[in-house]
This record gives structure tokens, sequence and C-alpha cells, in this order.
């Protein structure tokens, strides 16, 4: 089992890391006037209990041989990404001033020679899993304990070389392989159900021999739980947990806003946006 | 008996070709032994294919190493950013397919998760160019094209056995991705008879010669030298400059061979005549203001015929026969 970061072991809760992570995201959206916030906003409370519940690493030692790893295969959600390595200390805050500039370590799109803590350069969708497949095969070559994590999106899973990779995790039993799913029914084009239909998931991705829980994304207390099941069981197979979410979550008015995958927000809204996700969050307290 | 029934039967020598010639001397899978053998100093060496180890001779190695073996079945993309992950726990892949599946199925993953990232995978890939009858479903006349506007990729085309045995080592070495051509099976040995051996990024003069030079790599330097022996008899004589190495260039030796005032210059290569070896030096030559009478011998622009492999040479023009005949409608031009 994977040691706790000390952050993790700090007094923090994990509410308040989600709501942390938000509000990074919201600031960075805002240096550039635009940014896949809806994406940050909907993954945040699962980017708080991979980064201050399930997983090791060192802050100061992003590299660290014994790290789990986390695989960023969606490189849209770098801002995400971003404002959880900033909550987890690996980078400055200050740094999400740069977001988006030229010559910053914050590209829109992640990029591992770029950013520490960046594992992969994804954005290539379809992509991560392969790669997760072959750095767990690796990892248990070296007998590492090491977990590795994979964040994908639904729309992702349309690229076919997801399913290479998928078969091919369960023929090597990959039980050091924990694939996580955005799935907020949202892709370029319109909602991913309509582009190409993905139901039913859990059934597919257990027919092609993986442990699938399907959780609200939203809902702190269940993936604890569901990432403490996937680290903990005994079983030689793949794990996977797919959350639903809510793009926008934690800022009313855009959780309601019409959905589109790079959602609007007006110059004048990004302050708004920042007072409404403050004004939904009780310090200390429950989820936004 | 007509003449015509008395032919031999050519087969299409589909997958299994060996392009040694009858009488020739070769060495049986150069690749799989060289990789186990360097395997045994190097635990870091992982071998993976997409279902093609016994066509590549990674076989060689998976019985070697049975425990350094990954299979990850047909699925070329799941290959090489498998590949890329292993490397990024500190493995060095050797990954085996055929060199269409590679080039054009697997283009983007080798771009994004390897090349990009700069990381140390090794791309090994049989049936390059026309070296099987079995048609543009397995024929890579445009690998070379395709690979080389990859950023940070290395491209190999080794001629012979020894070529091969020599590549692997020195690929290994190397800390970046390398895409190299393999030639498999019973593979021809030719280059032990010149004062020869690879050296990664180096082109070689094997033989020198007055009249023509023939710039070439991969198996076009074996039928290269086989012209020029040919030749002697038409007191036609030819200079052969191996570049083992497409990517990058030895821009010093091919300037220095191709700026001698009063040979025709001829690429021979593997490949279709757009974006291999011959553009690559057309254009090292136009910029560097060296301008010889300039040839290419290739492929054409086309997707090619199946039939039995020694016709589609002569057809294609990559024969030894048919590569005689065309440097001679170039000295006559």
């Amino acid at each position: 089992m994977a040691q706790h970061p000390d952050v993790a072991r700090s007094n923090t809760s994990l509410a308040e890391r989600a709501y942390r992570i938000r509000r990074h995201a919201l600031r960075m959206g805002e240096v550039q006037g635009q940014g896949y916030v809806g994406q940050a906003l909907g993954i945040a409370d699962v980017l708080a209990v991979a980064y201050f519940h399930a997983m090791a690493y060192r802050p100061e030692d992003p590299a660290w041989e014994g790290r789990d790893r986390f695989l960023l295969s969606i490189g849209h959600y770098a801002i995400a990404l971003y404002a959880a390595l900033i909550e987890a200390g690996i980078i400055p805050e200050d740094e999400l001033e740069t977001y988006g500039a030229d010559a910053s370590r914050l590209p829109m799109s992640g990029m591992a020679a770029y950013t520490p803590g960046m594992e992969i350069t994804g954005g290539s969708l379809g992509q991560g899993l392969g790669i997760a497949v072959g750095m767990a095969l690796g990892l248990k070559r070296k007998k590492s304990a090491a977990f590795v994590y994979n964040l994908l999106s639904d729309g992702e899973l349309n690229e076919g070389a997801t399913w290479e990779a998928a078969m091919s995790a369960a023929h090597w039993k990959l039980d050091n392989l924990i694939a996580l799913v955005d799935v907020n029914n949202q892709q370029a084009d319109g909602a991913s159900s309509g582009v190409l239909g993905f139901e039913p998931l859990a059934d597919r991705w257990r027919a092609f021999g993986w442990h699938v829980q399907r959780v609200d994304g939203n809902d702190i207390a269940a993936l604890v739980e569901a990432f403490d099941r996937a680290r903990g069981l005994a079983e030689a197979q793949p794990r996977i947990i797919l959350c639903d979410t809510l793009m926008g979550r934690g800022v009313p008015f855009l959780e309601t806003r019409e959905k589109t995958h790079f959602i609007r927000v007006d110059a004048a809204e990004w302050a708004l946006a920042l007072d409404a996700l403050d004004a939904g969050h009780a310090p200390g307290g429950h989820a936004p | 008996m007509s003449q015509e029934t008395a032919k031999p039967r050519l087969t299409t020598s589909a997958m299994i070709a060996s392009l040694a010639a009858e009488g020739q001397r070769t060495r049986p899978a150069p690749f799989g032994h060289a990789l186990a053998a360097l395997a045994r100093t190097r635990p870091e060496i992982v071998g993976m294919t997409a279902d093609l180890s016994k066509y590549t001779d990674l076989h060689i190695f998976a019985e070697a190493f049975p425990e350094r073996f990954y299979q990850m079945g047909m699925a070329e993309q799941l290959l090489m950013s498998a590949a890329a992950g292993m490397a990024r726990e500190g493995f060095l892949p050797f990954a085996t397919t055929y060199a269409v599946f590679a080039s054009r199925r697997a283009y983007d993953f080798i771009c994004m998760a390897i090349a990009e990232e700069n990381l140390p995978v090794k791309i090994v890939c049989g049936l390059p160019g026309l070296t099987t009858g079995y048609g543009p479903s397995h024929q890579a006349t445009d690998d070379l094209a395709i690979f080389r506007a990859m950023p940070n990729l290395t491209i190999v085309d080794p001629c012979d056995a020894l070529d091969i045995e020599g590549a692997v080592p020195a690929i290994a070495d190397h800390p970046g991705p390398v895409y190299m051509r393999l030639l498999r099976g019973q593979v021809p040995l030719v280059l032990d008879e010149y004062d020869y051996r690879f050296t990664l990024g180096r082109a070689a003069l094997l033989r020198d010669g007055a009249d023509v030079l023939i710039i070439a790599s991969g198996l076009m330097t074996m039928r290269a030298l086989d012209v020029a022996t040919a030749l002697r008899a038409d007191r036609i004589e030819v200079a052969v400059l191996h570049v083992p190495t497409i990517k990058p260039l030895d821009r010093a030796a091919i300037l220095h061979e191709a700026a001698r005032a009063g040979r025709l210059v001829v690429v021979a290569e593997n490949h279709s005549v757009i974006g291999g070896l011959g553009e690559a030096v057309a254009s090292l030559l136009m910029q560097a203001g060296v301008f010889p009478v300039f040839r290419q011998i290739a492929l054409p622009d086309e997707f090619l015929a199946a039939g039995a492999l020694p016709t589609l040479h002569d057809r294609y023009g990559l024969s030894v026969a048919a590569m005689q005949a065309t440097l001679k409608r170039f000295l006559s031009q």
C-alpha cells in the first residue's frame, strides 16, 4: 500500500483541497481569459482525493522513484492538474500567473518536458492508457509498489487505442494500474453520448476484464471509498473508477450554463465566479 | 517443350522472403542474435512486439530472455505507447513490427509518446521498402518519407547481416529514439569483404571509381556493389558510398564525394522516389552549392504490384540487372 504524502496528514480536509484546486484553476483561467475551467471545476474533487488521500509523492522531489505516477492523457485538463500540483506544493502558487504565457512552465496543454509532476505529454487523445500499461509493466519489472493512475475522459474513449490498452492491461493482470474516467458527457462537438455513445460504460470495462466502480465524481466520501477499494483489492486485474462529474461544479452560474467543451466565461465573470465559489464554500466544512 | 513452360516458376515469397541470391553467403537472424548477445550485459533491454516476433527475428531474444520479452498483441499503437512507458521507467525497449504498421498506423504514437519525449525506444521493422511481393498492405515504400520529418528520430537502414550486427549495439548506445529497417531470416553477408564497420551517423566509401558515384543505403548498397563489379566489364568505374544512417545524414562525407568533378551521382534506395535518401541528398547538395549530374534509382510514386519479389525488383528497377541498365541509360543521356 502506498504511503500517504505529508500534505495528506495535515488537518486540511479534502473538501478544502478541492475548493482550493477550483480556486487555483479559476485564477489561471482569468489570466488568459480562457481555459478548460468547466472541466477543472468538475474534476477537482477527483484530483483532491488522488493527491491528498491516495497517492504517494514528495513535493520537493517530483521524480522520486517511489512515487505513484499520475498520467494526464487528456492534456487539455492541464489547468486542472496544475491547480492540483500547486495545491500539492509541487508548483509554487505564484506561478499560476504565468499560465499559458510565453516561456511558462504551465502551457495550456500538458507536456512532460515543461512541468514538474506532469508525467507524460497528453493531448493526442488515446495515448495515455497505453503508456500507463508500459509504465505498469516497467514498475512490475522493478518490483515497485507504486501505482500508475491515468485520467481519461468519456470523449477520449472514442479513440480505439484506449481499447487496445484496456485489453492489454487485463491480459498482463496489471493490478498496479488505476484508470480514472471523467464522465461529464461533453466533448468537442457536443454531448459525448450523442457524438459516439459510450454506455453501458461499466459493462464495457467489466467485459474487458477490469475491476469497475462507478461513482459520483463530485462526492468526496464516495471517491475516497472508491480509491481505497481500487488500491486495496487483492484481485490481479486493472482497476477503473468511472467518475460522473458536473462541469462547472462549485460555481452555480457555470454549472447551469449551456454545456460546451470550451465553456464561455466573459471577462467580467471571472471575479464573479471566484466570489460564487467562495460563497459556496464553508471553510473546513463540506464539499461545495 | 517451349521456352515459356521451361521457365522456373517464381513464387511470391510473400513474408518470409530471403533476399539472398543463390549461393550467397548469409547469416541467420542477425538482429535476434545480436540483440540477445547485447542483452547479456545490458539488463535494461527488453523486447516488445506486435505479434511479429518470428517475422522480425525477435524470437531469438524471446527464447534467450523469456522474462524480458513482451508480446503486446497485434496492436501497434499500444506497442509504441507501452514501449514509451517502459522507457520512462528506465528500460531500453526494442519494439518490432513491420515497417508499414510502424510508419502508417502508429505514427502519432511514435511521434508524441516517444519522439517528442526523446525516449530511447528502438523501433526495428521488417519488410522495409519493396521486400515482399505481398502487395501495398505490407510494402513500406514510404516509411523513410514518413519518418524523416519526425524530430529527434534517428533512422538507420543497414545493408546486410554485418551491418545489422554492428547497428544493434550502436543504436542501443544512442540516447534517443531510433527507427531501424530490418532484413530478417537468412540475411546476406557482404560487407565483411570491405574495410568497414557500422558507425551510427557515418557514411562509408566502400569502393572508389571515376565515372559514377552511387550513394546507397540498405539492400541497395549490396546491389550497387554488384553493379559496380559488373560494370567493370564495360570499363565503367563505379564508386559506392554506403549511407546506413538516413537521419542525421553524414553531410560531410556525402558532400566530399559528390563534389568530386566528373562523376555522375546516383542515389539508389529501396524506397519511393519521394521523400527518401534521394531527396535528402538532393536537398543537401543544392543547399551546399554542389551541382553534379544527379539521378535517382528508387521506387515509383505508385502502389506497387503483388507478385514474386525478383520479378518486382526487375520491374521497379532494384535488381542488379535493372540497375545496370538504368545506369547505362543515365550515362548515355
